[in-house]
């Protein structure tokens, strides 16, 4: 087993807020390899973004209480001074966000934004960082990358904004990249060319993605290990074909379900009924209970735990592993 | 740009025109606008019809409103006897109005740029701390202060401040204008310090709460959280990226506050004795000083209006997503 690039355990945030606690990640666990793409998948509110948030470092102290450990190549990134996080955000571990339009200073030219990331962590000239950001615009598609470079975010469509965002991410060639929602605000069909503009650089530059997004869709084909998380905690995770082919957890089933299909266009959508828990006041037991078409006592009085199923394929359900494989394979699969 | 411009100055014609046929008519509708009313006032004790229809010839009011409107206009732009812009003489002085004008203005001018530089030297970076330590015990004390420094009425602090600084504890000299190459630096600035700072507190307070209020929203915005990401200092990240967009709005704030402060801080003059172009206002206007009113009035609205043009080009050079065609 190769050691682990990242290891994220028991990651809990929460929040100290007027109404309440928020507990908006709640006993987090897992790990990723050098090279690697996770998917994490979940809703508005599932802690997906926020835990990643907390392993770059860029939650606030000051306002949550973070506990556990988030240790990458072997230090705990909650337990860093400022100045070695601040030297390894940006050329470790990079991050890029869901709406491009914003995550740019209005007020700055496109290059001189990024050669700014690449001065902030190496001794190189202006001149230097300006031409690097060039040539990282040149491997994200951009054309013409030096007229681009001295424009502003404003004279960029959204794409090509994404594709800035991934340059300068990907400058100081980051062992990992975290990309938080993506493609949420752009086209389906840009979708598709900034995800494979992604695919194909983390193998250029051997970055290992964790690829942030609630489109179950977006996963299936870049991804190689799945996490599907529920109310600040995960509820199952494997592979693409475990997660698709053999889903074992009712809000997976659910997730699938309300997938819509091309072909189908007469059917009626299967949304999953009821909303997403309250992160101040989670149900007890399993948190996904009021919403489970399967749910019986035990869900309610205790919290299930993540149990393997077979391999790497683990999920977090009472209900039996007969009961699951039989429900999968008549209901799921079949609809 | 150079296209918008002109237009923007030939609107600024415009608006001038209209300005000053609004004042030609306050001042003849006002009570004693009568042309003869006028002349009889300054025509001297008791005079005789004669005297007074000289005094109007003299004084122009002799043409009707109308004419005197145009000519007045003619003479502003190409000039009069004395010289170039046309501001003609003084009922009440007796003499011309243009190097009178030039030297309040002066005088103004040193008012308003050092108060200016106090105000934005004392607003900002309590508004900038204050944002960065929100509703920590250093931003309740100033957001206080800058309550109270917006609701003090100049009339009410002025005076204040004199009683305690000059007249109970002799600290700063009183009231007056002292020119600095006259008498000397001391005496020129100790009698401007009070006045710069009465006229001072009001928009350090202003401009302590709006950059508080500019830098919190910009420190929320999706590019400092980028900024962050990229592993920049946070001084960095503060200065270069929070900074600059929210204080970028500020400059067409302030360059808005100073052109209406040369236009005459007229209540700040009047009550430190200053010889500026405020103090010059009122007492044309009291002295139904035609000529007087109307070039104050001119300037001032030249100084607005060109003021405006000027901030809206600046923000164009600061802000690369304004563009004019």
């Amino acid at each position: 087993m190769p050691e682990p690039l990242l290891e994220v355990r028991d990651l809990r945030v929460h929040f100290p807020t007027d109404d309440g606690l928020v507990k908006a990640v709640d006993g987090l666990n897992f790990s990723m390899v050098a090279g690697e793409t996770l998917g994490i998948v979940g809703e508005s509110g599932s802690g997906k973004s926020v835990s990643f948030l907390t392993v770059m470092g860029l939650i606030n102290r000051k306002s949550a209480i973070v506990e556990g450990e988030v240790i990458f190549q072997g230090q705990d990134l909650l337990k860093l001074p400022t100045d070695e996080l601040q030297a390894i955000r940006g050329s470790k571990i990079a991050m890029i966000f869901q709406d491009p339009m914003t995550s740019l200073h209005p007020f700055y030219k496109v290059g001189d934004q990024i050669a700014e990331a690449i001065l902030a962590h190496e001794e190189v000239t202006k001149k230097e960082a300006g031409d690097r950001a060039i040539e990282m615009l040149r491997r994200v598609n951009i054309p013409r990358p030096d007229e681009r470079a001295r424009q502003y975010p404003h004279e960029f469509s959204g794409g090509m904004r994404q594709r800035a965002m991934i340059a300068m991410a990907l400058s100081l060639n980051p062992d990992l990249l975290i990309a938080d929602e993506p493609t949420t605000a752009l086209d389906v069909t840009v979708q598709a060319q900034i995800l494979s503009l992604i695919d194909h650089l983390q193998t250029e530059f051997n970055t290992a993605v964790a690829l942030i997004t609630h489109d179950l869709g977006v996963v299936a084909e870049h991804c190689d290990h799945i996490q599907v998380m529920y109310a600040g905690k995960i509820v199952e995770e494997g592979s693409g074909d475990d997660i698709y082919y053999r889903p074992m957890m009712p809000y997976t089933w659910g997730l699938l379900r309300s997938i819509p299909r091309l072909g189908h266009v007469s059917e009626r959508l299967e949304p999953i009924s009821g909303s997403p828990p309250s992160m101040i006041f989670l149900p007890k037991g399993c948190s996904f209970s009021p919403r489970c078409p399967y749910v019986f006592d035990t869900c309610h009085v205790e919290e299930p735990p993540l149990e393997p199923v077979d391999g790497h394929h683990a999920a977090a359900c009472h209900l039996s592993l007969e009961d699951r494989e039989r429900i999968v394979r008549e209901e799921v699969v079949a609809s | 740009m150079l296209r918008y411009i002109a237009r923007r100055l030939l609107w600024l014609v415009f608006v001038l025109v209209v300005i000053v046929a609004i004042t030609y008519s306050i001042f003849f509708l006002l009570p004693g606008g009568n042309t003869d009313t006028i002349a009889q006032r300054f025509a001297g004790k008791a005079p005789t019809p004669e005297v007074v229809a000289q005094v109007k010839l003299q004084m122009g009011l002799d043409k009707p409103i109308t004419m005197q409107f145009v000519y007045f206009m003619r003479n502003l732009f190409f000039g009069d006897q004395y010289g170039w812009p046309g501001f003609g003489k003084s009922f009440t002085l007796r003499e011309p109005l243009r190097p009178i004008l030039m030297e309040r203005m002066f005088i103004t001018l040193q008012l308003a740029l050092g108060a200016a530089v106090m105000w934005l030297l004392i607003g900002i970076p309590i508004g900038v701390l204050s944002a960065l330590r929100p509703r920590s015990l250093f931003d309740r004390a100033a957001m206080g202060f800058a309550l109270v420094g917006i609701s003090i009425p100049v009339f009410v602090l002025g005076p204040m401040a004199l009683w305690v600084f000059s007249y109970q504890t002799h600290i700063l000299p009183g009231t007056g204008y002292k020119p600095l190459l006259e008498d000397g630096f001391y005496p020129w600035f100790s009698h401007f310090l009070l006045p710069w700072f009465v006229l001072a507190l009001l928009y350090a307070a202003f401009y302590a709460r709006l950059s508080r209020a500019n830098l919190l929203e910009t420190m929320g915005e999706d590019y400092m959280r980028t900024a962050r990401a990229k592993g920049l200092r946070e001084r960095r990240v503060i200065v270069h990226h929070g900074l600059r967009s929210s204080l970028t709005p500020l400059v067409t704030v302030f360059g808005l506050d100073l052109a209406g402060l040369m236009a005459g801080a007229v209540i700040t003059e009047t009550i430190f004795n200053i010889p500026g172009i405020g103090d010059l206002a009122i007492k044309s206007i009291q002295s139904q000083d035609l000529y007087a009113i109307l070039d104050v009035t001119i300037m001032a609205a030249f100084i607005i209006s060109f003021a405006n043009l000027a901030v809206d080009i600046v923000y164009a050079f600061l802000d690369p997503r304004v563009r004019y065609e």
